[in-house]
């Protein structure tokens, strides 16, 4: 894991002190809400429905297990005793006292973490593949790319008033796990004929009211030159990007309005003058980076065999646990979906819990998936029973990932002072009346957001709802067929929206659908693919 | 025009107001220039060694394209005043010094103290830019 050196513990700990130093002039009376509120908004700390709210980065979403403990200290000392991961792999805290903001995030430096561009007109946190690191398929652990993001990105002093916020995920494998494509830029590090390591650059995905999926723009750019095209790729944006209509100021509309090939060739023409400013950090300080991503010290020659004679516990391995590069090994997801929950929320002690489990059993290492659980990626096999047996004893052992109760969902008007409609409660009730289904569904990514700006990813669903206002009347559509893996596609919405209750009903039928329709092992996605919406209508609406 | 506040230069500064990039091409002899935020300012580039001023105008701070304005003037090899004018404010004083401004008429004069203290706040800095000072990269590998 990356350890902070004494220049970015400076860093985050003289943004502590600035500030507390805002604070304390707006809680004197010297600057007004108007002028606070940008400078509150560059540390993460929204003005919500309630309460403030606090977006806590957790780069490409890894965490210690002391990082972890802070996460759960911190919810029971600023707040009401949890905290809610997020699609963008951090953590929010929903009940926080402006006045206290300041103490919270200097505990959040002493375990080297910050708040630092978490909301505003700027780069934001970089995300990453949960499963870094321990994936069988990746070409190299991505997150040293990421790291290097992290900094350059960091208090940048020409993109801190882009048009509009700015989201970078970087992956390593062919198998997306990060919704890259969706992303304002998606990176995926690759190797080429001759074994060089480089960036693939997809520039303009996102969501939102205006879903696009990115296109790469270069599909190899060396290592050596990997923040100078990033730079080239955002001064363009800057320069360029709309700033008359906040809707249509993403660079997804940039890359969009200008066509792809003029977008890569004024970014190709900023990058070659560029080149020639020495930004480039040298490749020493990559190598500085990678050796603090180093595996862990795995043990040699153990057994690669599972004792599946529990059958709780070999559902949940079949669910939750994917294959590890090194034998032996394996990556368990703990699901934060339990049936009827609140998706992504977890109490401080079960945050302290899962912060003791990764000391014990996975290197001290924890990662959060941008499907909001929590993933112990380096797990032995020959204790992966006892572990299990921690988590289902705490409420942890849900065996879900991947299957219909492992909603998507935002925090909606519940929190949010953007929402048009409530998530939770329908996220609720769905997995109250499906998850005894949910192992005959097979694979189902069902994702809600309650507005149009699509926090919860409902674009990218196999089945997407999107909470909107209906006269005065929380109203829910449906959307079939998206997907954010390698085969991104957008969903469709089927027709007109319901009700609460209506929409519980109608992602109901639309499983009743798949089910009667599905061949061999098709999944939800594959069927629908296959045949259609016309039969989900009919079914919907005839 | 809002008077400079803060100039970290020690020339005579220009007193003509700056002209607009459009007049600027006709007027050969002019040395001070103005550029709104939707002007090219690579259109200035051919003329920098007779420019004295040039006003970057931010008519609201949120707009960040006189950012991107100023380095590409300085990366060009600007040596003149660089002067942030109009919604100016204290919390954005770092970036626009990181970014080549040397002087700032701030449309509402700031809290001298507050600015002194953001001009100064951190020591050290991840990114280089013109302004002369070491990224934190360069002295860990230095």
């Amino acid at each position: 894991m990356y350890k902070y050196d004494t220049y970015d513990q400076a860093m985050v700990d003289t943004r502590v002190e600035e500030f507390r130093d805002q604070v304390r002039r707006r809680i004197e009376g010297h600057i007004t809400e108007d002028q606070f509120k940008p400078l509150r908004l560059m540390n993460g700390l929204y003005l919500q429905l309630h309460a403030y709210m606090l977006r806590v980065a957790i780069p490409y979403g890894t965490l210690s297990g002391a990082q972890m403990r802070m996460l759960g200290d911190i919810a029971d000392k600023y707040d009401r005793g949890y905290g809610h991961f997020t699609t963008r792999q951090n953590i929010q805290y929903n009940w926080i006292k402006l006045e206290e903001a300041p103490d919270l995030l200097a505990d959040l430096a002493s375990v080297e973490m910050h708040a630092i561009q978490t909301s505003g007109n700027c780069i934001r946190n970089t995300s990453s593949d949960q499963y870094a690191g321990a994936a069988a398929d990746e070409v190299v652990d991505p997150r040293p790319y990421a790291e290097l993001i992290r900094t350059w990105s960091t208090f940048h002093p020409e993109f801190s008033f882009l048009p509009r916020k700015f989201k970078m995920a970087v992956i390593a494998s062919d198998i997306d796990r990060a919704a890259m494509k969706l992303h304002d830029i998606g990176v995926q590090i690759v190797k080429n004929d001759a074994g060089e390591i480089g960036a693939a650059f997809y520039v303009g995905g996102g969501m939102g009211r205006t879903p696009m999926i990115a296109p790469c723009i270069n599909p190899f750019v060396p290592i050596d030159q990997f923040i100078t095209y990033s730079e080239a790729c955002l001064r363009v944006y800057n320069r360029h990007g709309r700033r008359d209509n906040k809707y249509k100021a993403r660079i997804k509309i940039l890359v969009h309005e200008l066509g792809k090939e003029e977008y890569t060739r004024q970014v190709e023409a900023e990058f070659a003058h560029l080149l020639t400013q020495g930004i480039e950090p040298p490749l020493a300080e990559l190598e500085r980076i990678k050796a603090m991503f180093a595996d862990p010290r795995f043990e040699v020659g153990i057994a690669d065999e599972l004792d599946r004679s529990d059958p709780d516990f070999a559902l949940w391995v079949d669910n939750n646990c994917v294959t590890h590069k090194q034998p032996g090994y394996i990556a368990a997801t703990i699901s934060l979906k339990p049936v009827g929950g609140i998706p992504g929320d977890a109490t401080g002690e079960q945050m302290r819990l899962m912060a003791d489990l990764a000391a014990q059993y996975s290197f001290d290492e924890l990662r959060v998936t941008h499907a909001q659980n929590i993933v112990l990626p380096h797990v032995k096999k020959a204790d992966l029973y006892t572990l299990w047996q921690v988590l289902d004893a705490n409420g942890l052992g849900t065996a879900n990932l991947d299957l219909i109760g492992d909603i998507i969902a935002c925090p909606g008007l519940d929190y949010c002072s953007l929402a048009n409609a409530r998530s939770i409660p329908v996220a609720q009730k769905i997995s109250q009346r499906l998850s005894a289904k949910s192992q005959e569904i097979g694979e189902l990514k069902l994702k809600i957001s309650g507005c149009i700006n699509a926090c919860g990813h409902h674009h990218a669903g196999h089945i997407g709802i999107l909470g909107v206002d209906r006269k005065g009347v929380e109203n829910y559509q449906l959307l079939l067929g998206g997907s954010e893996a390698a085969d991104t596609s957008l969903g469709t919405i089927t027709g007109p929206g319901f009700d609460e209750d209506g929409i519980v009903d109608a992602v109901e039928k639309a499983t009743q659908v798949y089910l009667a329709n599905r061949s061999d092992d098709e999944r939800f996605l594959d069927t629908y693919r296959r045949i259609g919406m016309a039969p989900f209508k009919e079914a919907l609406y005839g | 025009m809002a008077e400079v506040q803060f100039r970290f230069r020690d020339d005579e500064p220009v007193a003509d107001p700056g002209v607009t990039v459009d007049a600027f091409g006709e007027q050969t002899n002019a040395a001070a220039v103005r550029l709104e935020p939707g002007d090219e300012a690579r259109d200035l580039i051919p003329h920098l060694a007779r420019i004295q001023l040039i006003e970057v105008n931010f008519p609201v701070f949120g707009d960040g394209r006189g950012y991107s304005a100023a380095r590409i003037l300085r990366e060009a090899g600007y040596q003149g005043e660089l002067r942030a004018v109009g919604d100016v404010l204290v919390d954005q004083l770092a970036f626009l010094r990181r970014c080549g401004f040397d002087a700032f008429a701030p449309e509402v004069p700031l809290n001298p103290v507050d600015a002194e203290n953001a001009f100064g706040r951190f020591a050290e800095v991840y990114q280089p830019t013109t302004d002369g000072r070491t990224a934190i990269w360069a002295k860990r590998h230095g």
